[in-house]
């Protein structure tokens, strides 16, 4: 039953995928990709991740994505972007190389003597995870939070108002 | 639940080919942030998934620190897609072509 679960929501998170990076327009591209993440929340979940699953519905979906939403409405973005010439000329290359990079990582996964071994039945308590964060890894989390300092003083350095003469 | 491991790589690797393709086919800025977000997420999948195929904890562990430094790329990124809107009006990729300094 979850086996089931499991491929319909990779299904899912494909065709949302997809649909976001085909549209023209980025509110809606955001949108679909909201909706994969929320199947790739599930998939989490279904490989033993509870508290993953969570922080990606709510770190992923619920502020990176509505931080994207918020900047989209703040330029006041239109779906513009027209191509110009002839779209297959365009799109035709990179199609190949996607599909060949695809088969090749497939053929790759496929050679693997685990591909075949199977995964589930495996559950991490919050609890567990927590341990390991705040006590093996509490270096990284100390680093991360540096980070995060760092990203906010970049952000406010870039936001800051342009002198005079350069804003158009 | 029981799956091949190789099943939950390939899905990865679908969504990160999706995720390459978005980056270099899109041309507003926005679409190439989001393509680079789908490749991050596919990276994170292929962590939860060895994490159950190991039985260890460090994976998860990974995810998660990735998902802070995300937010981070995000907030800069954002940043920048804000300075250069007011620069030019635009977030067409090719229309940034020149140097000033």
């Amino acid at each position: 039953m979850t086996t089931a679960l499991f491929y319909i929501l990779g299904i899912i998170l494909l065709a949302a995928t997809l649909m976001c990076i085909t549209r023209r327009n980025p509110v809606h591209a955001v949108i679909y990709l909201v909706a994969g993440f929320f199947a790739l929340a599930l998939m989490f979940y279904l490989l033993g991740a509870p508290l993953v699953a969570a922080w990606e519905v709510i770190v992923y979906a619920g502020a990176i994505m509505v931080l994207f939403l918020f900047i989209i409405m703040m330029l006041g973005l239109a779906p513009q972007e027209v191509p110009e010439g002839p779209g297959w000329q365009r799109w035709l290359p990179l199609a190949l190389l996607s599909a060949s990079l695809m088969a090749c990582t497939l053929l790759l996964i496929l050679e693997d003597p685990a591909a075949g071994q199977k995964v589930g039945g495996f559950y991490l308590a919050p609890q567990a995870l927590g341990e390991a964060l705040f006590g093996r890894y509490a270096m990284a989390v100390e680093m991360v939070s540096f980070q995060l300092l760092f990203a906010t003083i970049g952000a406010y350095l870039l936001g800051r108002p342009l002198p005079k003469g350069e804003d158009q | 639940m029981m799956i091949p491991f190789g099943h939950a790589l390939a899905f990865a690797a679908a969504l990160f080919i999706l995720g390459l393709t978005c980056v270099l086919l899109r041309r507003q800025i926005l679409m190439i942030l989001i393509g680079v977000e789908i490749m991050l997420n596919a990276a994170s999948l292929v962590f939860v998934a060895a994490s159950a195929y190991w039985r260890q904890v460090d994976g998860q562990v990974f995810v998660i620190l990735l998902m802070a430094i995300t937010a981070a790329e995000v907030a800069v990124a954002l940043a920048m897609v804000v300075y250069l809107w007011r620069r030019k009006r635009t977030l067409v990729a090719d229309e940034f072509n020149g140097m000033h300094g």
